[in-house]
């Protein structure tokens, strides 16, 4: 390729090709010459990027184009790759206006570019520090970034980045101390004692707030000193790096009663009140703010749920050990037969013991976890936790999310599994793109798989017999070294040779060896709606022949149809688990199966790659049904979509799952053997032959 | 410096395993021992399971036949097969055979390992019939009342494959073995690995952080036998970071994300 840089005409023409729907009545003349003073193959980056970008939005991509000199001056490729990266994920997230902010503000992101070598980012570390924050309290905070260091007692917010000290493992390190610092606030009560109220009285209320959070620092500080001393150092050391200082020299002697082991937030309270004219030392770089209004209303709406839940936990063990309450029943079958008391054994630690009818019973983790969570807010179970709630109020209230009401806008990702997706344009994921739920297929109660056995009854016969043949059995071997008996063909042999002199063989016994074949298939079956018809029976009849082989097999499987429409929307239909027999309601389901909407194939391999994960076995196999290609409402199809499951495709065999697909499709030679590979699927020309080749496959694929 | 060889019928425990008890297990298993029942022993790993039947074995005085079961253990292997010697087969005892004979305490560890067929010969022996039927022989030994089956499972494996079925379950008395009181697990640790109190407190405050994580990722939490390995380690001089790491973080987990958070809580505590 010639490497002298493109003109400014030429640009302009390449330009006005990527983003003529954006330009109305503007100009790419000045983007060209300002690109035109970069050599060849930065020109070509950011014409490629741009065209990449238009296929998403064309107002984005004129904006890159613009700031893309300012780009190039200040960071190398990679990091304009990373910058571009940003701003889809914004796009994607919350849409054209905050995502054109990312490229405006260039300069911004540059100096980033620059702290992300010794930075970190929330997103790299918050697992390992939400693992840390459970491991220390067992209650599951989560960590999100903000622009404000604070907690509300259900989250950790911490900001997306942080770079204040030279290299990535101390800013690891003082990662970890605003975490357990924050954590701190919720374990030892900080805000216990009503903050918003305690605080209101004073002339200046957000005065007060930031001089008792310097104080509760200070007690903070003296609790970790004796529960946690390595996270207590590593804090002194982060201050001593920083040069700041929990306490001014004039409070040396006032604080006392802060740094005694018993100390409680009404401590700092009562000291707030006394030092409240004093000056207010700077905060410590692990400090953040304080927001006890959204604390307030965490809390709040923490206590109600888990007041409910500790109640039906309690209703439920009760269940367990007397049976069944009549819900006729108007007494409070509570009252009176429950009790907490502390547990003497551990001071100073939160540790209850839960007793049923005056003896002590252990609870089960969740309830256990419940307790400790319950106990951090109030510091007690108060009592009014261990009676129902009026008539029936200890009933569980039904919950269930419905997919509809995404659409109503009740709420969105709430219960369901989120997936990245991949877009091969920008080679890169689209991040928590995909909302998947689970949904169980409607039973119906028709004797189609009783009519499918009968139509095909003498095929089953077959079937049976190919596949028992199959079946793990057990197998003499003979002439072992060590077994169960004497192989006394081999001893007489042996027995013959040392007669004449010959050396004997130690090969003397037999054995019994059983083949296992520990297998686990996962049946992915299209539920689109071009499945209407025939299609749709042929795969339900595919599906009753599959289990006849499989349950004369021994092979553990699982069904799962899929269907959905948009990512908002994606839905995986369970028909069969690894756990359930092939029983009737199984049998139920398959008939049951409908066709629904459009096929998004990524998602699903995402989420069956994650169930067979989960399922211990020598071999995994991922088999799927389908009739064409993947294809969604909303621009899934093409490339796009092809790409998108030839790359969950690949995570999946990285997890040791083999893909195997069969189709329908007679064009699906163009695109199967690119997303499953060369030999990784099978077509079945005539529709009606499904059922009958189906299972002839598997028995090919899995000997 | 010679190992010293011992027919596995004559291996008896002379002094006594330290074994802090949990709660009224030992009066269980005595209780079941002289009635002649077979126990379960039900419980995560390293919280003491073996521990105390080299205990029970060194308090009723039997021989002590631990057998600890694996995917390949079968029926002939408990029971006994015929080996060639010189030009003639000889019958020889299993571990069960030799146990039912000496009226020892036959123990096998996570039978759920074993394969299927070894039900088949636990089941005489763990109802009332107490009979060890010897098919390749044509014997039918009974078992003298000394005699004694144990053994162990552990309900935290979630696999359909490894749960016990009822019909051999419901044979047995059953113990439920946890991890003890922080208190009591404090005591353990401290007198197994002989470092002093602090060290212990944080030791086991360790395996509480651990234990949060189950479900999390972890499958278990640092077991009691953990924290003594850790202990026996700082005591004898490596720095408490690195002896909670090599001997817990890296025992529990290879994940990497879940052993850096494995590895700040223990630098949290020390």
């Amino acid at each position: 390729m010639n490497q002298d840089p493109l003109q400014a005409a030429e640009l302009e023409i390449r330009l006005d090709a990527s983003l003529d729907p954006a330009l109305s009545g503007r100009h790419t003349r000045d983007l060209a010459k300002a690109l035109a003073a970069f050599p060849r193959n930065e020109q070509e980056f950011v014409l490629r990027w741009t065209d990449i970008i238009a296929r998403t939005n064309t107002e984005m991509a004129y904006l890159f184009a613009s700031q893309a000199p300012e780009g190039l001056r200040r960071m190398a490729l990679a990091d304009i790759e990373a910058w571009i990266v940003q701003a889809m994920d914004v796009y994607d997230r919350m849409g054209l206006f905050p995502a054109c902010k990312v490229f405006r503000e260039v300069s911004l992101f540059a100096a980033e570019a620059r702290d992300n070598a010794c930075g970190v980012t929330i997103e790299d570390i918050s697992g390992v520090l939400e693992l840390f924050v459970r491991g220390l309290s067992g209650r599951a905070l989560k960590l999100e970034n903000d622009e404000d260091l604070y907690t509300d007692t259900d989250v950790l917010f911490l900001p997306a980045r942080v770079a204040r000290l030279p290299n990535r493992e101390q800013n690891f390190r003082l990662c970890k101390a605003m975490v357990g610092h924050l954590w701190a606030q919720t374990y030892y009560g900080s805000f216990r004692a009503g903050l918003n109220d305690a605080l209101q009285h004073y002339p200046d209320p957000e005065h007060a707030l930031r001089l008792f959070h310097a104080l509760e620092t200070i007690r903070l500080d003296a609790r970790l000193a004796r529960d946690l001393t390595g996270l207590h150092r590593e804090m002194a050391e982060l201050r001593a790096a920083l040069k700041e200082t929990l306490w001014p020299a004039s409070w040396e002697g006032k604080i006392d009663s802060l740094r005694s082991p018993e100390s409680s937030v009404q401590d700092t309270l009562a000291l707030l009140a006394r030092l409240y004219n004093d000056e207010l030392p700077a905060p410590v770089c692990y400090q953040g703010t304080m927001h006890p209004e959204r604390v307030e209303a965490a809390v709040a709406a923490r206590i109600a749920r888990e007041k409910n839940e500790f109640r039906t936990a309690l209703m439920q063990m009760l269940g367990e050990k007397d049976g069944e309450y009549r819900e006729s029943d108007k007494q409070d079958p509570l009252a009176g037969r429950f009790s907490v008391t502390q547990d003497e054994e551990r001071e100073g630690e939160f540790s209850f013991v839960l007793n049923l009818d005056g003896k002590p019973i252990m609870p089960p983790d969740n309830v256990r976890a419940l307790m400790n969570s319950i106990i951090q807010d109030l510091d007690q179970i108060p009592d009014d936790y261990l009676t129902a709630a009026g008539d029936g109020g200890y009933r569980r209230e039904k919950e269930e999310k419905k997919p509809e009401d995404v659409w109503k806008g009740t709420y969105h990702e709430e219960g369901a599994f989120l997936y990245h997706e991949w877009d091969f344009r920008r080679q890169h994921y689209r991040k928590q793109w995909c909302v998947l739920r689970e949904i169980d297929v409607r039973p119906l109660d028709e004797p189609f798989v009783a009519r499918t056995r009968h139509k095909y009854a003498s095929l089953i016969h077959g079937l049976r017999k190919t596949f028992e043949a199959l079946r793990g059995e057990e197998k003499l071997l003979k002439k072992q070294t060590e077994g169960d008996n004497v192989d006394f063909d081999a001893l007489v042999e042996a027995w013959a040779d040392m007669h004449t002199g010959r050396e004997m063989s130690e090969r003397l016994f037999t054995k019994l060896h059983k083949l296992e074949r520990n297998i686990a298939v996962m049946f992915m079956v299209d539920m689109s709606g071009s499945t209407k018809g025939w299609i749709n029976d042929a795969e339900r009849e595919s599906l009753v022949m599959l289990c006849e082989a499989l349950e004369v097999l021994g092979d553990r499987y699982a069904i799962y149809g899929f269907s959905g429409m948009t990512r908002k929307r994606c839905e995986l239909y369970r028909i069969k688990r690894f756990d359930e027999p092939y029983s009737e309601l199984v049998q139920q389901r398959i008939a049951g199966i409908q066709p629904k909407d459009y096929t998004r194939m990524g998602v699903t391999i995402r989420h069956l790659t994650r169930l067979l994960h989960a399922v211990e076995a020598r071999t995994k196999l991922l088999i799927t049904l389908s009739d064409g290609k993947p294809d969604d409402y909303d621009g899934y199809r093409g490339d796009y979509g092809i790409e998108d499951t030839r790359q969950a495709l690949i995570e999946a065999k990285r997890e040791g799952i083999h893909p195997f697909c069969v189709t329908i499709d007679s064009e699906a030679r163009d695109y199967l053997p690119h997303m499953y590979g060369a030999v990784n699927w099978a077509l079945v020309e005539d529709v009606k032959k499904l059922p009958l080749k189906v299972s002839d496959i598997y028995r090919r694929l899995t000997t | 410096m010679t190992a010293h060889a011992l027919k596995t019928e004559e291996y008896r425990i002379t002094e006594e395993p330290y074994y802090a008890s949990q709660g009224d297990e030992i009066a269980l298993f005595e209780a079941a021992f002289r009635n002649r029942l077979p126990v379960l022993l039900k419980g995560p790993t390293g919280c003491g399971k073996t521990r105390f039947m080299e205990h029970m074995a060194w308090r009723l005085k039997r021989p002590l036949i631990t057998v600890s079961c694996h995917d390949d253990l079968t029926a002939s292997d408990l029971v006994g097969r015929y080996l060639i010697t010189a030009g003639e087969t000889v019958w020889v005892d299993g571990p069960m055979a030799r146990a039912v004979r000496a009226g020892a305490i036959l123990y096998l560890d996570e039978i759920v390992e074993a394969r299927k067929d070894t039900t088949v010969v636990i089941h005489p022996l763990a109802d009332d019939r107490r009979v060890l039927p010897m098919e390749k022989t044509g014997e039918l030994l009974e078992a003298p009342a000394e005699f004694c089956l144990a053994i162990s499972y552990n309900p935290g494996y979630q696999s359909v494959l490894k749960d016990l079925k009822q019909s051999t379950r419901q044979r047995f008395v059953a113990l439920e073995f946890n991890y003890p009181k922080p208190e009591l697990e404090k005591k353990i640790v401290r007198h197994e690995s002989g470092v002093d109190n602090a060290v212990a407190v944080k030791l086991v405050k360790f395996a509480g952080m651990t234990r949060n994580l189950k479900g999390s990722g972890l499958d278990e939490g640092a077991s009691t036998r953990l924290l003594v390995h850790a202990g026996k380690l700082i005591a004898t001089g490596i720095d408490p970071r690195t002896a909670c790491r090599s001997a817990i973080a890296e025992a529990l987990t290879d994940d990497a994300e879940m052993l850096a958070a494995v590895n700040e809580l223990g630098a949290s505590l020390f």
